[in-house]
């Protein structure tokens, strides 16, 4: 093995690994929230359809949307993997399960929570990208500003008004909203960036981050399904 | 005071073991808790059974030979004890306490609640030192080291090496012992020559011994008797990132 190799799979490494590609999916989440907001206001989808195309036909999108899909896939992957190596370190487990008042719900629960976002990137990719990218299932158009272009608009708005789906949402972000309460301040810690000064300010923006994130994708699918846009 | 004890039991390495149930009367709240082992110990050897086998050596808080999981906990209830320092006082009357070995793949049972921590010794004769050459005892202060520094490789070098750490860890990772001895050396002068090296051996020992890895839940400072800090992991990951861009081992 190359010294990068051995470096990138010890376990240092592989933690380096996971901070960074979250750190990375922190990012794209902003952007994706603000482009999602969209889907609220009242002039029947024509922002929110105009912006999905416009990300659609940008090529700088297209590169950053491809390192996302690798970069969540090799989050999984590693995360899964050091959650396997983790439970292999203790074969007999205690009777009574350990007591601490310091490590929270959520870090404890990292890979549970993590399963949890990754089953709804999946159905979310179904649902909506693959719609649109593979053509796969139901989608209209409609002309915009003399362009025609993918109606997405009423794919996300039909999805919604099922209670199932809107419900699944809601529960996966509250999941997403726990793994980044941890996990943002977290980040830091595994790249070494841990610091009298800082730390706290790391701590209490992950917490801010992790409500606004949670909070804002989770209240689209409440307030489409409700009816209600501004 | 009378206590009952839940303590798990195992003949050896390859026994399946169990929890045995021992009714413990008149125990006096200053008697430390390995103190109330040995009492019942002793009766348990009057009857011709067998003694609870468990680790201790200075039982002043300093070797990190005690190591009990005491009611979930490993060290028991109180903050910055061991065991040995733990006394009957910190339970009531007519309380049931369970008593565990530590539980991690790298620290197999020996015997009832006595592990193998010689995983650790592996970690440390890895890298955990310095060579000096000896000569004529050197000037006090002919090596001038802020006191601030000093200070922050103090904390650290107030590892015992209990492994209390490794046992609450949910992913028994061994992250708080190894930076502790890391941060030790790298933060002092005399640690500078083998810097790069040793940090790179000791974490690839770690692996080797088969601990977890870091979530960072902060379960191994809030237990450590001697409160070493999670900075000193943040400081082992800078090193080692550093160690592995530029040491010439490739
Ligand atoms: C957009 C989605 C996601 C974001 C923003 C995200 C972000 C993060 C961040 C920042 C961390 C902390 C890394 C560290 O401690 O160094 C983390 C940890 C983790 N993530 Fe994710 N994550 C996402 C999705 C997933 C998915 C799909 C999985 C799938 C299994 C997953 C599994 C994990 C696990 C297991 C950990 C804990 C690793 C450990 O500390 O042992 N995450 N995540
Ligand atoms: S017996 Fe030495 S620290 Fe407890």
């Amino acid at each position: 093995m190359s010294w990068i190799t051995q470096t990138l799979s010890s376990s240092i490494g592989k933690k380096v690994l996971m901070a960074l590609t979250g750190l990375f999916l922190i990012l794209f989440l902003v952007v994706h929230l603000a482009g999602n907001l969209q889907l609220l206001v009242d002039d029947g989808g024509q922002s929110f359809n105009a912006y999905a195309y416009k990300m659609a036909h940008n090529p700088f999108i297209k590169v950053v949307s491809y390192g996302n899909f690798f970069f969540i896939l090799l989050h999984a992957v590693i995360g899964i993997v050091l959650t396997i190596k983790n439970k292999a370190a203790r074969k007999v487990g205690y009777h009574v399960s350990t007591k601490d008042s310091e490590s929270t719900w959520a870090s404890k629960n990292m890979p549970l929570l993590g399963v949890i976002i990754l089953v709804f990137i999946v159905v979310h990719l179904m649902g909506f990208w693959a719609k649109a990218k593979l053509g796969i299932g139901e989608i209209g158009f409609v002309i915009i500003d003399g362009v025609e272009m993918h109606d997405l608009y009423t794919v996300v708005k039909t999805a919604y008004e099922n209670i199932l789906i809107s419900g699944f949402y809601v529960i996966s972000m509250i999941a997403l909203g726990f793994h980044l309460s941890h996990g943002f301040q977290s980040a830091f810690q595994s790249l070494g960036l841990n610091h009298k000064k800082y730390t706290p300010l790391f701590k209490t923006v992950g917490t801010l981050y992790s409500y606004i994130v949670c909070f804002g994708f989770a209240i689209i699918p409440i307030l489409m399904y409700l009816g209600i846009s501004f | 005071m009378n206590i009952t004890l839940k303590v798990w039991r195992q003949n050896g390495p390859k026994d399946k073991g169990g929890f045995e149930t021992y009714d413990v009367k008149d125990v006096s709240p200053d008697m430390s808790f390995l103190e109330m082992f040995d009492v019942l110990n002793i009766d348990l050897e009057k009857d011709g059974k067998e003694g609870i086998h468990f680790d201790h050596d200075c039982r002043e808080g300093i070797c990190g030979m005690c190591s009990m999981y005491i009611n979930g906990k490993p060290h028991g209830p109180k903050d910055a004890v061991t065991t040995c320092q733990l006394h009957m006082r910190s339970f009531k009357d007519g309380d049931t306490i369970v008593v565990e070995p530590w539980r991690a793949a790298a620290f197999p049972v020996i015997k009832d609640l006595m592990v193998d921590r010689t995983s650790f010794d592996r970690i440390m004769q890895a890298g955990g030192y310095v060579d000096v050459s000896t000569g004529g005892v050197p000037d006090a202060n002919e090596i001038p080291i802020p006191k601030v520094v000093a200070d922050e490789a103090m904390d650290a070098a107030q590892c015992i090496g209990c492994g209390a750490c490794v046992a609450a860890c949910k992913n028994a990772s061994a992250m708080l012992f190894t930076s502790a001895k890391v941060s030790q050396l790298a933060l002092l002068p005399q640690g500078q020559v083998e810097r790069k090296t040793r940090v790179e051996k000791m974490v690839a020992q770690m692996e080797e011994e088969g601990f977890g890895n870091c979530t960072n839940t902060g379960a191994c400072s809030a237990v450590c008797p001697k409160e070493i800090s999670l900075e000193h992991i943040a400081r082992m990951n800078r090193e080692y990132l550093s160690a592995k861009v530029s040491s010439t081992n490739v």
